[in-house]
């Protein structure tokens, strides 16, 4: 080996100094464009960042696949993991005529919506999208209700809100999306499915599809959005029930 | 087994450092993404061909093992447990080292010269009938000859370029089809495949290839001096007396 020279050594440190610089400017900069994801950091916070800083830059605004009313699956498959829980079914019971949708926090005019209210006052959209699990699995299915972004513009939103959190009627499934996703065109509180009600093996009566995610990203029976600025406030912190399970809190991949 | 005369092996060039960082980081990231690979699938052991496929939907094949999802129907009567979490945050991880050293390798290999001189068949010598000459010498186990002792063989640059320029860009192609972010900007990547759940199954099929070539890489290595190879691969040198097999 020859001994290092007085050369090298100097350019091997701008070299490194200008990488550690670039790199703290480089997270300022994904910080203020909102390109880091709440759940960071650990070992695996690098690739998750990476993934979510690559996919905002790219699919900011990009539509997910829709697809011809023939490609509608004859056999979609619920997928039923968590117990709906006893105010589910006495909700059920009741026909669905008492169940609330509340919408909170950083609004100026809180909102709290029964599911005839929510079909009476709104734009009604459908789209033919492909529900997509992490597992592997899919289907593809007609999906009818109204864009979240109207429901949370008639609440007014105030201006610095980062991320709407939303949480189902049974008590465990929390969730968060970013302003990209919860004021994407697509992104539908969903009531009817297929020309029909949208059945409970499903997430009826109402659900949160979020079609440019996978499949746990859309809530079934969904009670409550509440508008934040802070998502650390809620939970432990990592942005929704998925990280504190192991699980990617975003999961458009 | 015949050996080479210790007097090619010194002449023999050394892998540049870039080959030998970005061969490492390959084989890390790889493996990462074999072990993570399978670990997901467990989760749902079925494929389909076309866009969608599920638990109701009459599969293309199954893998016989048990699930570590309860619904899916296996016949076994295990569930696995769900390690999908740390598989999943690991594979994307691993992805992007796998994709960063990818683009490191192939900038520098295209102005390099590296893939023309080094791994793309030469011209005069990259007929079938060439590979089918280089094939017989090995089941004959001859000894490479004097040009060979210094450079890849027809065979060898053949698996190369396949691995490196069809396999991993495939394999890549299919997990981002799987994306349904990545899709809603480029739906092309998804549709020219077929659909999402045709991604899925090539995925798994490109995987096999890449796990057989694994397999020969390091079988030729370990025939040709494991100790003497890996030393190349790690300190570039490769002077060391040839070892027997």
């Amino acid at each position: 080996m020859s001994p290092i020279s007085r050369r090298k050594l100097i350019t091997t440190g701008v070299a490194a100094a200008a990488g550690v610089s670039g790199l703290a400017e480089a997270a300022r900069l994904a910080q203020r464009y909102g390109l880091i994801p709440p759940d960071h950091g650990g070992i695996y916070g690098p690739g998750e960042t990476l993934t979510y800083a690559a996919q905002r830059l790219l699919t900011r605004h990009s539509m997910a696949r829709t697809f011809p009313r023939s490609m509608i699956s004859k056999t979609p498959f619920a997928n039923e993991v968590v117990p709906r829980g006893k105010d589910f079914e006495r909700s059920q019971s009741n026909r669905f005529l008492d169940w609330r949708l509340v919408v909170d926090g950083m609004v100026s005019r809180p909102l709290s919506l029964s599911l005839a209210d929510i079909k009476s006052s709104f734009p009604v959209h459908s789209q033919i999208t492909e529900v997509a699990c992490e597992e592997g699995w899919s289907y593809i299915a007609e999906w009818i209700g109204t864009p979240l972004h109207e429901v949370l513009t008639a609440a007014g939103l105030e201006p610095q809100v980062r991320y709407i959190v939303y949480y189902s009627m049974d008590h465990v499934i929390w969730e968060s999306i970013d302003m990209a996703d919860a004021l994407h065109p697509q992104t539908l509180l969903t009531w009817g499915m297929n020309d029909g009600d949208l059945p409970v093996g499903f997430g009826g009566p109402l659900r949160l599809r979020v079609p440019r995610q996978l499949g746990y990203k859309s809530v079934k029976y969904v009670i409550r959005f509440t508008a934040t600025d802070d998502i650390k406030k809620f939970g432990k912190g990592l942005g929704s029930i998925d990280p504190e399970g192991g699980y990617a809190w975003y999961a458009g991949i | 087994m015949a050996t080479v005369a210790p007097r090619l092996e010194t002449k023999a060039p050394r892998h540049t450092a870039l080959v030998r960082v970005t061969h490492w980081l390959t084989v890390i990231s790889f493996l990462a993404l074999l072990v993570t690979g399978c670990e997901i699938l467990v989760s749902h052991p079925r494929f389909y061909w076309g866009e969608v496929g599920n638990d109701l939907t009459r599969p293309l094949f199954i893998i016989p093992i048990p699930a570590s999802r309860d619904m899916v129907p296996t016949g076994y009567h295990v569930v696995l447990p769900d390690e999908n979490g740390w598989s999943r945050y690991l594979h994307f991880e691993a992805a992007w080292v796998l994709v960063l050293t990818a683009f490191v390798y192939g900038l520098a290999g295209l102005f390099s010269g590296h893939f023309r001189r080094d791994l793309f068949p030469e011209r005069g010598n990259r007929s079938l009938r060439a590979h089918w000459e280089r094939l017989a010498k090995y089941l004959r186990r001859a000894p490479p000859d004097d040009a060979e002792a210094r450079s890849y063989n027809v065979l060898q640059r053949t698996a190369y370029v396949v691995v490196i320029f069809i396999l991993f860009p495939m394999i890549i192609w299919t997990g981002l089809a799987m994306s349904p972010s990545f899709t809603s900007a480029f739906p092309a990547t998804a549709s020219l495949l077929g659909g999402r759940q045709s991604a899925r199954t090539l995925h798994f099929f490109l995987t096999g290839l890449l796990v057989l070539f694994l397999v020969v890489h390091v079988t030729m290595i370990a025939m040709s001096g494991f100790r003497s190879r890996m030393r190349a691969m790690i300190a570039g040198r490769a002077a060391a007396p040839r070892e027997r097999p």
